[in-house]
């Protein structure tokens, strides 16, 4: 065999040359003869009764095709976790931008015109726009008390402890909506056909959400259903429940015309009607001793879900997970709930209520150090949860991580204790323009669907010997830009001992792939993976058992071996199913056991300054060190951890929706403010690797985790550099001012500090 | 009343677009970008934004780098127009499209066709461009995925390796 290993290496990325080249073709790149544009009549209020539709007579109407809800052949509904959210609003709009109307037309230079043309009456009734709002009940807009979803996750005994308490020490923490900003706007083409009956091609994560929807919506059997994902121009979480909506309403307008209808966002419009990540809130309440050790304490954690629940059940349960991060809790209780309001509905983005869960969590550290004069370094180090330990849901840790150890790399990497002495000694003296910090944030992010839901999931991978002696990779993951087509072929090569060439990856269809699952939660290199490794060594086994292939061989052979199989038997298809590891039990009920089959663990390092004159922040290095199992694809792992640094800053520095009455007053690029090339410092990546049982060779989810970090790094590091404590993010220049100039006392902690002794 | 053809009348302009002289019959405020992807059917070039910030949809215009989002297509009378198509030379890849594939400085792809053109006119301008002259060059395009950094990574790549490949395009 000259096979050598393929795992651990950078090989070429699978569509790259497409990429590179400008072929790859995205779904604003197709045409079909004949094809209709689409465009959506939208809500311009947050929440009342449609009293009228009046299509305004400068129009041409007849050479439109207009759809209501009047038009949907099933449910009107988006189906997903629920069914509560209309496909198109029937007489009640509930968030500003919700559909009412679809409309198509040969010539999409038109549509807009006649969007504006349609007038709509409605008689307004009272909205909500704040978690605080949907609390107090001012107005029910959702069941009988406003609340999507609720968990509690309780361990030990929490009201025993505060009576052991040296201190007690509460803070609350607010995290912003976050655009996903993908630099391709959702689109979707639907044809069809009454014989065939649905097919969509578009931009998408999950191919077989979308194929539910449709199924619901059309009322079709899920062989008249085709879902193709095109190449997808980034997706970040925005991508995974909103092109259901969209392939719902091309679908309405393609069934009422017969002829294929392309719909495509314009970036304002994708902005303004998509998901964002959840606003949320935290608040603490920490019973510590005197030296620094976490006797328990209660955290509630509240996410602002918008008008429908879509994903907010499943991201709140992940925020209350990660909400007591990597820490020994004795005891906990943690309160979660997702609660409505009139605004588009919240849903899925990197990290999936981590990031705002974990940013409250790394806050409260620094905080609780500050009280008890220790460093945030020696805080943390007392409290890093150790193997054998067990989490806030009870799950034991199993694996032999030693937090302390990557702490204190982390630490020698960045040059923290001599730049934390030099950043005091040079803060100092008013004539400083420029203050520095540093801080760090310590965390952790499961891998792979929560609790029970990979075994609900069931995911099936498969792989198939061609006419041509080279395999294909057949699973619903989709490529997003995260390497899951390069990664998954390495997975495939390396369990055969093959080369890369040798394997290729099926373009996402529901007709060609099984259902492998969404692609989400950091699961596609841990559990598809794990089951690409064990469809790919089932076409060995089928070829071996044949006679036709020896148990050692070559490329060349095993190519041999499957073209005579499949000339013999017309074809070699091998499946996997996922089937839940042993010692993996998860409580439902309770919300207790093994939460996820692994964690990836880090600590981030982020070093500020403060421009004294205009509060501008710049971030002027960063490392970033993690534990993500075995590295698959160093380059393509690289790319996640630095891209999501980066969307991390944005999330703490740059990005803020500003709302009026739950709609998006920014939603373009000149005033929602990403990071461009010259905002970011070096981001500096390293990587410990363990390993993992339950992956293939031994990898763990690595997608979501550099979401969590950056922001409470970097919050952190701003506190050092100011003396203040900021709580809340975005946090931009004229926040920092307002704090910086408030009339009342700057420090806060007294009235959040009840000492014992 | 709005018509289903709302244009006013078609103009002749003439163009070069990867070499290859053109002569189209279009409305002169039609855009540039839609004049490349609908007309021509080059669909490198990407629409991100349509307000002219996010780059994706940038071409080479007489050598300079412009966002078609922002370019009637009147402005490109008589032009030289280089678009991500053009720069491949038989099959054989510029050598910043190279060194984006080795770096990793593509993912997703879709700011890739902006972003290579950009920096193929930076490395015009600048050959040897240190690393703050890489991020201000490439400050006009942006990227959600990649953070830059492998982006930057194989600017200078193409750089230091001009002498092995075609060089910057034009």
């Amino acid at each position: 065999m000259t096979n050598e290993r393929i795992v651990g290496k950078s090989v070429p990325r699978m569509e790259g040359r497409d990429k590179v080249t400008g072929c790859a073709r995205y779904v604003d790149d197709m045409v079909l003869p004949d094809m209709l544009y689409g465009a959506t009549v939208r809500s311009r209020i947050p929440r009342g009764r449609i009293k009228s539709i009046t299509f305004e007579r400068r129009v041409a109407w007849r050479d439109f095709v207009v759809v209501s809800a009047k038009d949907i052949p099933g449910k009107n509904c988006v189906a997903l976790i629920g069914e509560d959210q209309p496909c198109l609003a029937d007489g009640v709009v509930s968030h500003p931008e919700e559909p009412i109307l679809l409309l198509a037309h040969p010539d999409r230079h038109v549509l807009t015109k006649a969007v504006e043309a349609v007038s709509i009456e409605y008689d307004p009734l009272p909205a909500i726009f704040s978690i605080e709002e949907s609390e107090r009940l001012s107005q029910v807009i959702w069941g009988t008390d406003n609340v999507f979803k609720h968990y509690v996750i309780e361990k030990g005994a929490v009201d025993a402890v505060w009576e052991k308490a040296d201190y007690i020490i509460e803070g609350e923490y607010r995290t912003g909506a976050q655009e996903q900003l993908y630099i391709e706007n959702n689109g979707m083409i639907a044809a069809f056909d009454p014989e065939r009956g649905i097919t969509v091609w578009g931009s998408l994560q999950c191919p077989y959400y979308v194929h539910k929807a449709l199924m619901r919506l059309c009322a079709l059997p899920e062989d008249r259903v085709r879902v193709v994902q095109t190449e997808t121009g980034g997706a970040f979480g925005g991508k995974e429940d909103y092109p259901s909506v969209i392939a719902a309403h091309a679908s309405l307008l393609a069934i009422k015309s017969g002829k294929p209808v392309k719909i495509i966002y314009d970036r304002m419009e994708d902005m303004a009607a998509t998901t964002k990540r959840h606003p949320s809130r935290t608040r603490h309440r920490t019973a510590v001793t005197c030296d620094g050790k976490i006797l328990g304490g209660e955290i509630d954690f509240t996410i602002d879900g918008g008008a429908y629940q879509t994903l907010s059940a499943v991201v709140l349960s992940r925020g209350a997970i990660h909400a007591g991060g990597p820490y020994y809790w004795p005891s906990v209780r943690i309160r979660a709930k997702a609660v409505a309001t009139n605004a588009p509905p919240h849903g899925a983005f990197r990290g999936f209520g981590a990031p705002q869960s974990l940013f409250a969590m790394e806050r409260h550290m620094d905080r609780i150090a500050e009280v008890l004069r220790l460093s945030p370094v020696e805080i943390r180090r007392r409290n890093f949860l150790r193997p054998g330990q067990s989490t806030t849901t009870e799950q034991t840790v199993t694996e032999d991580i030693d937090l302390g150890k990557l702490l204190d790399r982390a630490l020698a990497i960045s040059d923290y204790d001599s730049k934390k002495k030099r950043f005091v000694k040079e803060n100092t003296g008013d004539r400083n323009v420029h203050k520095k910090g540093i801080g760090i944030a310590t965390f952790l992010h499961g891998a792979g669907f929560t609790g029970s839901g990979e075994r609900n999931l069931g995911s099936v991978v498969g792989v198939e010997a061609c006419a041509d002696g080279r395999l294909r990779v057949l699973v619903s993951s989709t490529e997003f830009g995260q390497g899951t087509n390069t990664v998954l072929c390495q997975i495939a090569a390396e369990a055969l001992l093959l080369s890369c060439e040798d394997v290729t990856i099926a373009q996402p269809d529901t007709n060609v792939v099984p259902n492998s699952g969404p692609t989400v939660a950091s699961r596609t290199v841990m559990v598809v993976g794990k089951l690409v490794q064990s469809a790919a060594l089932g076409i060995k086994q089928t070829l071996v058992n044949s006679g036709m292939l020896s148990d050692a061989y070559s490329s060349e052979e095993f190519r041999d071996a499957c073209r005579a199989y499949v000339s013999a038997h017309g074809s070699l298809r091998s499946m996997a199913r996922y089937e839940q590891p042993a010692g993996v039990v998860w409580d439902d009920e309770k919300y207790r056991g093994a939460a996820y089959a692994a964690f990836a663990w880090a600590v981030y390092v982020a070093e500020v300054s403060v421009d004294m004159n205009t509060y501008g922040v710049t971030v002027n290095d960063f490392v970033a060190l993690q534990e993500v199992g075995k590295v698959l694809h160093p380059l393509l792992a690289e790319g996640q951890i630095v891209g999501g640094v980066a969307q991390g800053i944005g999330f703490a520095l740059y990005e803020k929706v500003v709302w009026d009455r739950g709609r998006m007053q920014n939603g373009q690029m000149t005033n929602y403010i990403m990071p461009t090339a010259m905002d970011l410092p070096p981001i500096q990546v390293y990587f410990e690797e363990l390993g993992n049982v339950h992956g293939a060779f031994g990898a763990k989810g690595i997608g979501e985790l550099p979401m969590d970090g950056p922001a409470p790094a970097i919050l952190n590091a701003l506190c050092d550099a100011l003396g203040v404590s900021f709580d809340s993010i975005p946090l931009l220049p004229e926040d920092i001012f307002d704090r910086l100039t408030e009339n009342s006392t700057v420090d806060t902690l007294a009235s959040a500090v009840d000492e014992r002794r | 009343m709005i018509e289903s053809s709302p244009r006013v009348a078609a103009a002749a302009i003439s163009l070069t677009v990867n070499g290859t002289s053109r002569t189209l019959s279009v409305h002169p405020m039609e855009r540039l970008l839609d004049v490349l992807r609908h007309q021509l059917g080059l669909t490198g070039a990407k629409e991100g934004c349509g307000e002219g910030e996010c780059g994706s949809c940038a071409v080479l215009l007489n050598g300079e780098l412009v966002v078609s989002c922002l370019i009637p297509v009147l402005q490109a009378q008589g032009a030289d127009i280089v678009t991500i198509e053009g720069l491949v030379c038989i099959d054989q890849l510029h050598a910043l499209q190279q060194a984006f594939l080795d770096c990793g400085g593509a993912q997703c792809g879709i700011c890739t066709p902006g972003m290579i053109l950009a920096a193929s006119e930076l490395l015009r301008k600048k050959p040897q461009p240190t690393r703050a002259d890489v991020r201000e060059g490439l400050s006009g395009n942006l990227c959600r995925c990649t953070g830059y950094q492998h982006i930057l990574e194989a600017v200078e790549e193409a750089a230091h390796g001009n002498n092995r490949a075609s060089g910057p395009a034009k």
